[in-house]
């Protein structure tokens, strides 16, 4: 043991390594944690405002601004709540081609959290940059980093048109169809990244980083039969079951005064949502032969090490892999189908989707002409801030009581923020409070 | 061996698509970028000690300005680098993160608590109202050839 200062503050301005800003504050007094803030600190730019009065079928690409990383979940959830509130069913075609462009999504997003973010701490560095080319190991991990984000990257481009904000997926269908042979070669790239991935599963298998919650917390996720992140019924580690549309009304919204985010509970309870939420409950729904490959790392599902969410997502990633790889292999024409054109009417639709950070929900209120009357949006991180915030308390907790150094306590900090992955810029635009 | 470029990334109000657009187009150029560049700043990247902006040669900036805070950091940005380049729509045109400016009196008025509590400027701005720009890359997300050239004419200069 050695001595630290019993008296010292930290203050994060600016998380590195994730995806948007949130700062940190603590004070620590005599050893015992005085305050703690956890905030997102992201400037608003105020979507759930912006549209209302505007047209429900044009609402899609705007709402797809809200993240750069996963606007294309945005994209997906928004679509569905416009689809559901008009009756409009999309084709079987049509599903298999948002399918084939949400794994792609997986693939990218989930790529950049575990090679970019998080891959640097478990070889002690501070970033990918640092990586040793002259260590084979390391060099192949820098290399396998940018050949899997390409695969996610080329699959999203290929079927949306764009990786990010993709501009073909529209209410009803896809305003351009992709080429069947550019589809088809993508089969071969899918399964040359699969191995690394395997390899990277491993990696973090070896991660000793441990850190469960004293607090009780239900897991909760959407559950489908193909495991396909965009249809089925949430389900939770309470054994409940409830239909999209009933999703609203377990949410209560927890106004935390120093963020730029409000925070969620779920019927009460503490809620974490993401792959760790997903693989503790759906597990069974992986495809068959991702099943097979991962078996030795599924054991450890349902688990409440939250720095397992790394692992889940990597089996994510292999999953994504095998999916797709099915669909491209069934696929033998694309038809050319026209968008499904809705009918406008006075309704309210719900969209739920799985997207890489957990689940995503719209509630889209419209008027009879077709624009927005209100709009209710709830994205991950602002599901997870809430128990973000409690284990960051508890982990400094823990580390003081060790006697850990002020660096080491930051350090350890920002590993744990990172193994959520979470995404502030999806979460700091939906403040829905009245602060009088 | 050639001194590297030194080049800072920087997202101020914005979704970070472009940021998301920069690792993309890694996937295909790190070899020579990370031979070429010395990442300053990058937060998407690397831990760095963001109290003080160091001297670049290149500052890429996304997203629109909402707060005397991000303008005081965008200003030090620009001291600090002797190019500063507009990245993306939001950057460039103050669009869609400006969105608020556009409120009509009750869309105001619902933001307005929110406004004050957190000291947002009356409007949101793009960086060419507040500082030079050297260069601009437009594009929701931002053009990648544009990016491109622009990126390429600074590691050849």
């Amino acid at each position: 043991m050695h001595d630290i200062d019993i008296d010292f503050d930290i203050n994060l301005e600016e998380i590195s390594k994730i995806e948007g800003a949130a700062s940190l504050e603590i004070k620590v007094r005599n050893k015992k944690i005085e305050d703690l803030k956890f905030s997102i600190s992201e400037w608003k730019r105020f979507y759930n405002q912006a549209i209302r009065g505007k047209s429900a079928t044009a609402v899609p690409q705007l709402v797809a601004r809200i993240c750069g990383t996963c606007s294309n979940a945005h994209l997906l959830a928004s679509i569905e709540a416009v689809e559901k509130g008009f009756g409009v069913q999309p084709s079987q075609q049509t599903m298999l081609l948002r399918k084939l462009l949400f794994y792609g999504l997986i693939i990218r997003d989930h790529a950049l959290h575990l090679y970019v973010f998080s891959l640097p701490d478990l070889f002690g560095k501070n970033s990918i940059l640092d990586l040793d080319e002259n260590d084979p190991v390391q060099k192949q991990f820098l290399e396998d980093t940018f050949a899997v984000k390409e695969v996610g990257n080329q699959l999203s481009i290929i079927i949306g048109g764009h990786s990010v904000h993709a501009p073909m997926p529209t209410i009803g269908g896809f305003l351009k169809l992709p080429k069947l042979e550019d589809v088809k070669a993508l089969k071969p790239k899918l399964l040359d990244i699969r191995p690394k991935i395997l390899k990277l599963i491993d990696l973090f298998s070896k991660d000793p980083s441990d850190f469960t919650l004293q607090a009780p917390v239900t897991y909760c996720s959407l559950s489908s039969s193909d495991f396909s992140f965009l249809e089925g019924a949430i389900k939770t580690s309470d054994g409940v079951t409830i239909q999209e549309k009933d999703f609203g009304k377990h949410l209560d919204a927890v106004i935390i005064p120093y963020s730029h985010a409000r925070g969620f509970k779920f019927d009460g309870k503490f809620v974490m949502v993401g792959a760790l939420a997903r693989l503790n409950n759906d597990k069974s729904n992986l495809h068959l032969k991702t099943s097979e490959s991962v078996k030795q790392y599924l054991d450890i599902f349902p688990s409440h090490n939250l720095f397992h969410n790394n692992i889940a997502q990597a089996i994510e990633i292999i999953h994504a892999i095998d999916s797709s790889y099915d669909i491209i292999d069934s696929l033998n024409t694309i038809e050319n189908e026209p968008p499904v054109k809705p009918q406008l009417k006075e309704t309210i639709g719900v969209g739920l989707i799985e997207a890489p950070r957990g689940t995503l929900y719209y509630k889209l209120e419209i008027n009879a002409d077709g624009t927005i009357k209100r709009g209710d949006i709830v994205v991950p991180t602002g599901q997870n801030q809430i128990v973000m915030e409690r284990g960051i308390y508890e982990l400094v907790e823990k580390l003081l009581a060790v006697n850990t150094s002020k660096d080491m306590i930051i350090y350890e900090i920002e590993k744990f923020i990172r193994a959520f992955d979470p995404c502030m810029s999806c979460a700091a635009h939906f403040l829905k409070v009245k602060w009088k | 061996m050639d001194k590297k470029l030194r080049v800072g990334w920087f997202s101020f109000t914005c979704c970070e698509d472009s940021t998301i657009i920069f690792t993309e187009l890694m996937n295909t150029h790190y070899k020579e970028w990370f031979k070429k560049i010395e990442f300053v700043h990058a937060r998407i990247l690397r831990k760095d000690d963001t109290a003080e902006i160091k001297d670049m040669d290149v500052a890429f900036v996304e997203g629109a300005i909402s707060s005397d805070k991000q303008e005081v950091k965008l200003k030090k940005i620009r001291e600090k680098a002797k190019k500063l380049v507009a990245i993306g729509a939001c950057a460039v045109l103050g669009s869609p993160s400006n969105q608020r400016n556009f409120f009509n009196r009750d869309q105001m008025d619902e933001i307005k608590p929110i406004l004050d509590l957190f000291k947002y400027k009356e409007r949101a701005m793009k960086l060419s109202e507040l500082v030079t720009v050297d260069e601009n890359v437009p594009g929701c997300p931002m053009n990648e050839q544009v990016f491109l050239e622009i990126m390429e004419k600074y590691l050849n200069a």
